[in-house]
């Protein structure tokens, strides 16, 4: 039994017939084409599917897309607005806040929110922050300098 | 660090200048596997044993094949003609049971495949698994390595009832005269747990059989694709030049992708068998159950040495839990420990045994360090249980023991050569930086304060830039092609299929520097094996040793036919290619390289003796691995109270050879201590004793978070190469290799007034406050 | 990893999710960070799921008299950071702040986790050390529970399958009084290995009200009635606590698993009830 749903999604509105069942991530991914949120666990502890959901970070293979009906999302494909990187994207390429890549849309969004709440973040701030975001890569180390970079440049 | 956006032709070899790759990966425009879409696509799932070990007696598909949009199940036999699962190494005595890609009677470990289904949609894909009807007979099986080994085990594959997968033995000098004149012997028994490499994206592949050209192209998230190309068009009996592989963006590996999986080849099976593309992608908790597993040494270590501290000899013998099937490289990854046993001091007598034992597990494999981090676990917690033995210091011990620079290149008693290096000095800096000597006072007040401070060193050398031929089965050569497009703009092909690495970032650099052209106009490809010549891959840290050096060359012999056209185009026989133009040395006249490169493809006349067109490839073989070190200090305090170890300052002095970007450098330097560090306090595989896989997802498997990973400072000393002509060596596993070692040095040195020498990892705070309350109030 | 089919309501109110639950038959979703994997594991397979994501009454924050009322649908992250909660009942969002990651906070409600009663979350600690009461609403009636007869068992409280939890009513904290939780974290999961809510208020140098509530160490979230006892009455010194956290696991049969033993747990268990008691004290 399919349900129609009414999403904003990255500014556009969607209307979709879905089923119950069908986790927001694949919503995304598979429905509407955005490929930026990844699955990397399904438990949601790894964080790569993060999106915002009325402005809100969440793990999107934890939620149906039923649960987003009447919502705004914003993935990572949302962040750069007009050809121009977000901050945070810009500070995260700076930084050498990457590798395989992976992991890096849920760490933008996630970062996206944490420097929103918290402009001046201490190191052990921004590693709680990140506690929803798994890197298998950088030792977050140069995810940590890009959060503060990003911090920076937002608040300044 | 500053990081560099660069347009100019100024030289950027060791510049850390920012990736080329981000922009994809910071969009969310990246193509994964599992972002690939085709028309008709269909879904393959994978149907796992709950057993270890087990008959199967009866398989009953149908209730699946009717569910609604189904279109086909496969079980073993199935797939019963198509070629096993290939291992790569031999070794004289070496037991390859037959790997097939579905089980066929028996199950040997939980999550071995037994059927695939197929639909035209995931989420039926999925619910068809539950439908798919398995009989099983479980039998005995056996978990642990060293019960396996025990008279009487569970035999893992009936024809080899003492579970004996393969030995090896390598000796050097003359062991018994070197414990004969020893003054104190110290043993212990050390263990390497079994981690998961866990690469953020999980396994996949997309395959889509064209059936009027008889064609099969294949996305797989693999390291290795010219390899899995040879590879599965055996498994299938598929013409090699019919099968192309592609390696699409990958999302890690950490040696975890340098395989021939079952599920890769049953994907490109499938799509041929119901001529639509198919895609299958693990889930993370099938990730856990049947990728690869690292580690899972039990090694038993005996040091000898004077009682001046002079080490004479080192007996091992190494236990290798390899699982129940061996994967491409399982069986070298004892032998490659071997390699490294003698660490970085110069004693001549070593003797190692090694047996690799069938288990009822998934196999071990390849990852991130793959034998060398074991090796060097071992030979640097020997070293601190001979320095506590001695009462000696551990960086006096390390010092009067190192391979002197001297010595180099140095013949280890290994049979292989250390090609550069300056080990004291590397220790010596890092002890300056950290404030040892401060350190150790500070450490001793904290103890009269009841406080428990520790002080971990840990020094390493590592073997990698993989390698001449001989030692890989793969060949150890790599592979590039630097093609000038008439527009003079510049694409590189390279045969190492990076995945995270940045080695388009890096091999831009090389590029530009050697042929002396904008960044900009420089594009570096790879993963495809149609488009790209044949390569090996990425994996043992030879991407810029191997690789990098394959695109020197290939650059250094198209400079010498860009000077020929321009010769041709300036009419001088006196003319010099530096910087994007070509000059007369005699008029001073010019050509461009955009003009020399667009009259290379169309003329109207060429040189003598020259082909049209700018372009050239290169396969270099190395003539010997390089071998970086460091030299690693840690510092932690352990909570008395609940066993925590909090680790306070952690300080990585790596020597990579030259550099070529500092920022990656350092990048892969953080994520390697970071992993090595996960094994040292997190990381545990767990199995329970009837088998089953008790981490199978993160809520249970403890990957290191942001906030469990401390602030890691880093520098480096920098002692080129000999090996190679831009001076690199490797830096992809040496933080891994260094960080176990150094952490748990770090833990011991903070328990060891109480009597303790030697603690296995993980260090669960358990583990710790149970040591604590044994040592009493010591 | 991907769920069974089921049914899906939305309903707009109280009396319209009641109904709806009212043949027992459906399960009910909050945020979903407790239900949804475990529907996705396949573990849990409800044929019909009543959505409360949009019922605007259960998300109030309302004092009354010596109580607050948090609605059920309340996120972790709005419990930690109310101005309002943290002034009238820091431990609840203290303790809210600790729950997972930031995005498990964002989605995951206080009701759900309540709901869920996995013996390791956070929330149960404080529930029991704050004597909570949870408001239980079905179609004809109501029943308000106290917190020690709400948790049950493991993944088991005393919700039947036709009720929702409304709210939770929380006392608002008397001037004086000092809270705590402290927890050891599971390293993989975020969860508590053991944690330990504490409310300690003195008075005229002796320590005249204790609470502790303790997640972690048994099947499920248990009030410290011993350790209160032995702090009540004494002038809270380092040894009173010392001596009064002991008694933590009297009468216990602690968890063993992958990640703590129970004898370690136990011993846990003592320290962090005396660093939470100190904390708060």
């Amino acid at each position: 039994m399919k349900t129609q749903i009414n999403v904003c999604i990255n500014g556009l509105e969607r209307t979709d017939e879905v089923e119950p069942r069908l986790l927001l991530i694949h919503y995304l991914r598979e429905v509407i084409g955005l490929k930026g949120p990844h699955i990397g666990c399904e438990t949601s502890i790894c964080g790569a599917c993060t999106v915002a959901l009325n402005g809100k970070t969440v793990k999107s293979c934890a939620l149906l897309a039923v649960q987003a009906d009447g919502q705004d999302i914003v993935t990572v494909e949302g962040l750069a607005t007009n050809g121009q990187l977000h901050p945070v994207q810009e500070a995260f390429w700076n930084e050498h806040g990457l590798q395989c890549g992976f992991c890096t849309p849920g760490m933008l969004m996630t970062t996206r929110e944490l420097i929103e709440r918290n402009p001046e973040p201490t190191d052990e701030e921004i590693r709680h922050g990140l506690e929803g975001n798994l890197c298998r890569c950088t030792g977050y180390q140069h995810i940590v300098n890009a959060v503060k970079s990003a911090a920076a440049k937002v608040g300044g | 660090m500053e990081t560099t956006v660069t347009k100019k032709t100024e030289r950027l070899i060791g510049k850390p200048i920012r990736r080329r790759e981000d922009p994809r990966l910071i969009t969310g425009t990246a193509t994964y596997v599992e972002d690939i879409e085709l028309p008709g696509m269909h879904y393959a799932a994978v149907v796992r044993s709950p057993h270890p070990a087990a008959d199967i007696k009866g398989i009953d598909t149908g209730a699946a094949e009717q569910h609604p949009g189904v279109v086909a199940v496969y079980t073993g036999k199935d797939i019963d003609h198509l070629g096993a699962v290939p291992c790569g190494i031999s070794l004289p005595d070496l037991r390859i049971p037959h790997h097939h890609l579905l089980a066929q009677d028996r199950v040997y470990y939980v999550g071995h495949p037994v059927a695939v289904v197929v639909a035209n949609d995931r989420y039926i894909a999925a619910d068809a698994v539950d439908l798919v009807e398995v009989e099983y007979e479980p039998t005995d099986s056996v978990s642990e390595p060293e019960e396996a080994l025990e008279a009487g085990a569970p035999a893992v594959h009936a024809e080899w009832p003492d579970n004996v997968a393969f030995t090896h033995h390598q000796e050097g000098g003359d062991i018994e005269k070197a414990f004969a004149e020893a003054d104190v012997i110290v043993k212990e028994r050390i263990v390497s747990q079994r981690l998961a490499p866990s690469a953020m994206e999980p396994r996949g592949t997309v395959a889509s059989w064209n059936s009027g050209d008889e064609s099969l192209t294949v996305y797989s998230s693999t390291q290795i694709p010219h390899i899995l190309r040879t590879l599965m068009a055996g498994v299938l009996g598929l013409p090699e030049h019919k099968l192309r592989v592609i390696a699409p963006e990958v999302g890690g590996g950490f040696g975890s992708k340098c395989e021939l999986y079952p599920e890769e080849a049953l994907t490109a099976f499938i799509a041929m068998k119901i001529g639509k593309p198919v895609k299958w992608v693990l889930t993370r908790r099938d990730e856990f159950l049947a990728t690869i597993h690292g580690r899972g040494h039990i090694d038993y270590y005996e040091l000898a040495a004077k009682k001046d501290g002079t080490m004479l000899g080192l007996k091992v013998k190494i236990i290798q839990d390899v699982g129940s099937f061996h994967m491409l490289l399982t069986p070298a990854m004892p032998t490659l420990s071997v390699l490294m046993l003698p660490g970085l001091y110069r004693f001549k007598n070593v003797h190692a045994d090694v047996v690799g034992v069938f288990t009822h597990r998934m196999a071990t494999d390849l990852y991130r360090g793959a034998g060398r981090p074991e090796a060097t676990h071992g030979i640097e917690r020997m070293v601190e249980v001979l320095a506590a033995e001695l009462g000696m210091d551990p960086v006096e011990l390390r010092t009067k023991n190192f391979v002197p620079p001297s010595d180099f290149p140095y013949d280890t008693p290994m049979g292989v050569s250390y090609d550069s290096g300056n080990y004291a000095a590397i220790l010596e800096k890092a002890v300056q930086t950290v404030g040892y000597s401060q350190l150790r006072e500070e450490q001793q007040e904290a103890r009269r304060q009841g406080r428990l401070m520790g002080i971990g060193i840990a020094t390493y050398g590592e073997i990698c830039a993989f390698g001449p031929s001989p030692a890989l089965p793969t060949g150890g050569w790599e592979s590039a092609t630097v093609k000038i497009e008439p527009s003079g703009q510049v694409t590189v092909m390279t045969g190492v299929s990076p995945h995270g690495q940045g080695s388009q970032t890096t091999f831009s650099q090389i590029a530009a520097d050697e042929l002396g052209v904008d960044i900009d106009d420089i594009v570096v490809t790879h993963g495809d094996t149609s488009t790209v010549q044949h390569g090996v891959g990425t994996f043992g840290s030879r991407n810029t040793a191997v690789g990098g050096t394959a695109l020197v060359l290939a650059i250094r012999e198209l400079k010498e036919k860009i000077e020929t056209y321009g010769a041709m185009l300036l009419e001088s026989d006196d003319v010099s290619y530096a910087a994007g133009v070509c000059t007369c040395n005699k008029t001073g006249k010019t050509v461009t390289l955009g003009e020399i490169a667009m009259t290379s493809w169309t003329g109207p006349t060429y040189p003598a003796n020259t082909q049209p067109g700018l372009v050239a490839t290169n396969y270099w073989e190395p003539p010997n691995f390089a071998f970086p070190f460091g030299a690693h200090i840690v510092v932690s305090e352990v909570d008395r109270d609940t066993g925590e170890v909090a680790i306070q300052r952690y300080l990585a002095v790596d020597d990579c050879g030259k550099v070529i970007n500092p920022l990656l450098v350092d990048g892969q330097v953080h994520g390697g201590v970071a992993q090595g560090l996960g094994q040292a306090l997190y990381e545990q595989v767990v199995y329970d004793d009837t088998g089953q896989l008790v981490t199978g997802e993160y809520m249970d498997y403890a990957l290191p978070k942001a906030a469990m990973v401390p602030t890691i400072e880093t520098d480096r000393t920098e002692t080129p190469s000999p090996v190679n002509p831009l001076g690199v060596k490797g830096v992809g596993e040496a933080g891994t290799i260094a960080a176990s070692p150094a952490v748990v040095n770090s833990v011991v040195d903070a328990l060891s007034h109480l009597g303790v020498r030697h603690i296995d990892m993980p260090l669960t705070p358990e583990k710790i406050w149970k040591l604590v309350q044994q040592g009493g109030s010591a | 990893m991907i769920p069974q089919e089921f049914n899906y309501s939305r309903p707009g109110t109280v009396q319209e999710a009641v109904d709806l639950l009212a043949d027992g038959e459906a399960k009910v979703l909050a945020g979903g960070m407790s239900l949804i994997p475990l529907m996705k594991l396949r573990l849990s397979a409800p044929e019909h799921v009543v959505d409360l994501g949009r019922i605007p009454d259960l998300s109030r924050i309302t004092e009354n008299g010596g109580s607050l009322h948090l609605g059920a649908l309340l996120t972790h992250h709005q419990v930690a950071t109310s101005a309002l909660v943290q002034e009238k009942c820091p431990l609840i969002a203290e303790t809210a702040s600790h729950i997972g990651d930031a995005q498990v906070r964002n989605m995951g409600t206080l009701g759900g986790s309540a709901a869920h009663a996995d013996p390791a979350a956070d929330y149960p600690a404080a529930l029991c050390a704050l004597e909570a009461k949870v408001r239980l609403v079905r179609r004809d009636s109501e029943r308000v529970v106290g917190i020690g007869d709400f948790f049950v068992d493991a993944l088991t409280t005393a919700v039947e399958p036709e009720e929702i939890i409304t709210e939770l009513i929380l006392p608002v904290e008397e001037a004086g009084t000092g809270v705590s939780y402290q927890k050891l974290r599971q390293p993989a999961s975020g969860f508590a290995i053991v944690g330990v809510a504490a409310r300690v208020r003195k008075d005229g140098g002796r320590v005249a009200m204790a609470r502790v509530g303790v997640t972690g160490l048994a099947a499920s979230a248990y009030r410290a009635t011993g350790v209160e006892a032995l702090l009540e009455g004494s002038e809270g010194s380092q040894a009173d606590v010392a001596a009064a956290a002991a008694a933590v696991d009297e009468g216990i049969e602690a968890i063993s698993d992958l990640h703590a033993s129970s004898d370690y747990r136990r011993h846990v268990a003592r320290v962090y009830t005396a660093r939470a008691i100190q904390a708060a004290l």
